[in-house]
């Protein structure tokens, strides 16, 4: 897979890995720029079903970050999203979908560095990976939905 | 039809530098719903603005998406442009096209696309926002500050004589803190308890401040302006409204042998007990962990002993609950001792000391009256050896930084040891000396120069002890790293500054963010020093990094400008991006249906049951509701809705669905 260039898609919470990944723009610190940031107010937030939304949209890999336990801003809410994780990682795995290509983690506001860490590691197994072809397969691709912007 | 405006920055060169920003908005102003695209160099500033703030008035924009720095930057500017411009605030959005994009990728291609991919998700996101209103929220003009050291101290003052309520709150059983502890302050030599004593009896005396020594915060609930908070009075066992503080009981107390806290070991206390003299409140407390009577079940000579009969042995604690509209946290730092280091001993030789020891020695009220003498035989050391950067610096030490306030207090020791002990002789160890400051160079200019104290650039490989002496090896490395000996009679070491023992359970329990080495974080390192990230709570002093008097006290005071400005309003805007149940026309009313799995997943307990009832009065219908006041906007419950029934403004399903397809879907 030489010129595969992997999408990925990370849900990010805004308090910490948000935080984290401008820390990682603050200090220079290069990483891959296969992944497109989507704010969350928290990883609570996030409704799993996006995750199959992307999937069937095109990404071959995905990111979900928010606070380390005890660190929400709000909370738990990282605690609800990581019980869902577990939940949803069996349904995916009773559904065949690859869970390799989900990276659940933890990172600070204060761990600019650990952020390309997880991204430069998801790239790279995702290009060893291949492109998610099998997903794509198997979805409709919508109709292209008129804006209605 | 939407009318979107995009407006992208070239930051400088922070992202032109990488990113071309002109094809951005060429490519953005294609996109459908965009009407109008620009490139410009600062957005942020001044003309950048006003290009925003015309294209809303002449091309009528409907959603403003700028692509620029991090939202955590600029998002409350450009939001406020927007609303000066006749637009909705919360019909701007921001692309973080810098922090996430120019800084972190190299100039190619591929980083341009991932721009546009950025500004293409913002755009489907702002077509679907809505425009929504600032919730107004009362302010309780009281303010929490915790911890009475110097910081806290400074900041209940400065609070109070702008004539808000404080409540202060000390752990220890007086306030004044690790200043307290200091025989003299640098770089001017005045002694630390004569400036500081003065204050601690100013806040005592405050008619605006209540204070609580020996207490400690329980629990905090609600948010900016609003907070509830439950604080523990520990036991004092006394009365202290008939304490007078005569001094009677600590006198008479027969268990004279415990290490005394204030004088970091060095001296000892009574288990009734005043930390120092200068204490205040003036009055003691009974330290059941080592008096005889709570240990034995007997004694109670301080009971028999005490003129108005004001000790209280079934004392209990006391939770007092109280409502605040904004905490300072001013916990302060504490210093590794000496047996963090096995290459000194581990702690084990009695004249190995650490800096904040050498205070009380040296300190005209410690334990040896101010004389320098070694703990182990009380003789005066002829020879006496400072090393700086005690585990700071120090990567395999795991604490990397600089404690910062070591160079300046080393220098003062020196100089300390040479007025007290004319003739002897004193070695410097350091690695750079950092003395950064007003009239801190000339200070340790003045201890190498004018007191003749020995400073060697080496580190210390080794201490151990033979024939009474205390064998340092070192290397001078400004002589070749030439191999160094001394023999010392005592050393000191300027040991780490690091974060207290429980400052994270603390910064969970008030749901701040702190470090990796548990000091609490900032807001922005630059631009908001004393904020965090939890709106309403400031931080003052040593809690967040080690600092010295000077800066601990400005930035206390920095602190307390904030408090006191969020108490000028009676009343707060807070951010309407918070969680909504649907509702709709009878007999539906809401799709919601009444699972209230919501109400678990809710750490604020925002969520409410709303009734609806029919004509002759019969509960027809029990819905969900959010109540404004309480809800933060974490989204938990969206997560766990299953009739998708409850949305959170600003982060709708229906945005993150579109910001999700617009990532992927090529245009």
């Amino acid at each position: 897979m030489v010129d595969f260039e992997p999408k990925i898609v990370a849900f990010v919470c805004n308090w910490c890995t948000y935080a984290g990944a401008d820390l990682t723009g603050t200090s220079r610190i290069k990483y891959a720029s296969n992944v497109r940031i989507v704010r969350f107010p928290c990883t609570g937030r996030i409704d799993y079903m996006l995750l199959l939304k992307a999937f069937a949209e095109g990404a071959d890999g995905i990111i979900v970050s928010g606070c380390h336990p005890n660190d929400c801003h709000y909370t738990s809410g990282n605690f609800h999203a990581r019980r869902r994780w577990i939940m949803f990682r069996s349904l995916c795995d009773f559904m065949g979908i690859d869970t390799r290509r989900i990276k659940f983690s933890w990172v600070s506001a204060a761990e600019g560095a650990k952020w390309a860490d997880i991204v430069n590691t998801i790239v790279a197994s995702i290009r060893e990976l291949g492109p998610y072809e099998d997903y794509k397969k198997v979805v409709k691709k919508p109709v292209k939905e008129v804006s209605n912007g | 039809m939407s009318k979107i405006g995009v407006f992208v920055c070239h930051c400088g060169e922070n992202i032109s530098a990488t990113v071309d920003c002109a094809k951005v908005a060429e490519t953005a102003g294609k996109y459908d719903g965009v009407t109008f695209s620009i490139d410009y160099k600062y957005m942020c500033s001044d003309p950048g603005q006003s290009i925003i703030k015309n294209a809303i008035k002449e091309k009528g924009l409907t959603g403003v998406v700028v692509a620029s720095c991090s939202p955590r930057m600029h998002e409350p500017t450009f939001r406020k442009a927007c609303a000066e411009a006749g637009l909705n605030p919360y019909m701007c959005e921001m692309a973080n096209l810098r922090e996430h994009c120019s800084w972190v990728h190299e100039k190619d291609d591929a980083t341009t696309e991932k721009a546009i991919d950025l500004v293409r998700i913002l755009v489907e996101k702002v077509k679907r926002n809505q425009s929504l209103d600032a919730i107004k929220v009362p302010v309780t003009k009281t303010a929490l500050v915790i911890g009475g050291g110097i910081a806290g101290i400074q900041a209940s003052l400065d609070i109070a004589n702008s004539g808000h309520k404080v409540i202060l709150i000390e752990k220890d059983p007086s306030i004044g803190g690790h200043m307290s502890q200091l025989s003299e302050t640098f770089p001017t030599l005045d002694c630390s308890q004569c400036i500081l004593t003065p204050r601690m009896v100013e806040v005592a005396q405050h008619p605006n401040i209540t204070l609580y020594t020996y207490a400690e915060l329980e629990s905090l609930e609600g948010f900016i302006g609003n907070f509830k908070a439950k604080i523990r009075r520990k036991s004092k066992s006394i009365d202290e409204k008939l304490c007078t503080g005569c001094g009677m009981c600590t006198t008479k107390c027969p268990n004279k042998k415990i290490p005394s806290e204030f004088n970091e070991g060095l001296g000892t206390r009574t288990a009734i007990y005043v930390p120092f003299p200068q204490a205040v409140p003036n009055k003691p407390v009974i330290d059941r962990i080592h008096c005889t009577y709570y240990t034995k079940g007997k004694c109670r000579i301080c009971e028999k002993v005490c003129p108005t009969q004001a000790i209280r042995f079934d004392q209990e604690d006391q939770i007092v609950e109280t409502e605040v509209g904004a905490v300072v946290l001013a916990t302060g730092f504490t210093v590794k001792q000496t047996d963090f280091f096995p290459e000194y001993g581990y702690g084990k030789y009695s004249d190995i000391i650490t800096g904040l020891q050498f205070e009380r020695l040296a300190s005209a009220s410690g334990p040896t009256l101010g004389e320098i003498r070694r703990p182990s035989d009380g003789k005066i050391p002829e020879k006496i050896v400072f090393v700086a950067c005690a585990g700071s610096r120090d990567q395999a030490k795991g604490i990397p930084y600089c404690s910062k306030i070591c160079c300046m207090y080393i220098a003062k020791h020196a100089m300390l040891y040479q007025h007290k002990v004319p003739g002897g002789k004193s070695y410097v160890f350091y690695m750079d000396i950092r003395a950064g400051g007003k009239m801190y160079e000339e200070f340790v200019r003045r201890a190498i120069e004018d007191d003749g104290v020995n400073y060697v650039r080496g580190r210390i490989s080794r201490i151990y002890e033979k024939n009474g002496k205390l064998i340092v090896n070192g290397a001078d490395t400004l002589l070749n790293a030439m191999p160094v000996e001394i023999e010392a009679d005592m050393v000191v070491l300027a040991t780490a500054g690091v974060a207290n023992e429980g400052a994270e359970e603390l910064a969970q329990k008030l749901h701040v963010s702190y470090d990796s080495y548990h000091f609490f974080a900032e807001a922005h390192p630059k631009l908001k020093p004393v904020e965090t990230n939890t709106a309403g709570i400031f931080l003052a002093g040593a809690c967040q990094s080690p600092r010295d008097i000077p800066e601990s006290v400005a930035m206390a005071s920095g602190a307390a400008a904030k408090v006191a400005g969020l108490f000028s309003q009676d009343e707060l805007t807070r951010e309407p991006l918070i969680a909504v149940v649907n509702r709709q026309a009878a007999p539906v009313y809401s799709s919601c249906v009444g699972c209230f799995l919501c109400v678990s997943a809710c750490p604020y307990q925002a969520i409410e049951k709303e009734e609806f009832k029919n004509r002759t009065g019969e509960v027809i219908k029990t819905v969900a509701k959010v109540n404004p006041g309480l809800c933060q906007g974490c989204g938990t419950c969206v997560a766990f809705c299953r009739t998708k029934s409850i949305d959170i403004q600003g982060y709708t399903h229906e945005q993150m669905y579109s910001e999700v397809m617009a990532l992927l879907n090529e245009y």
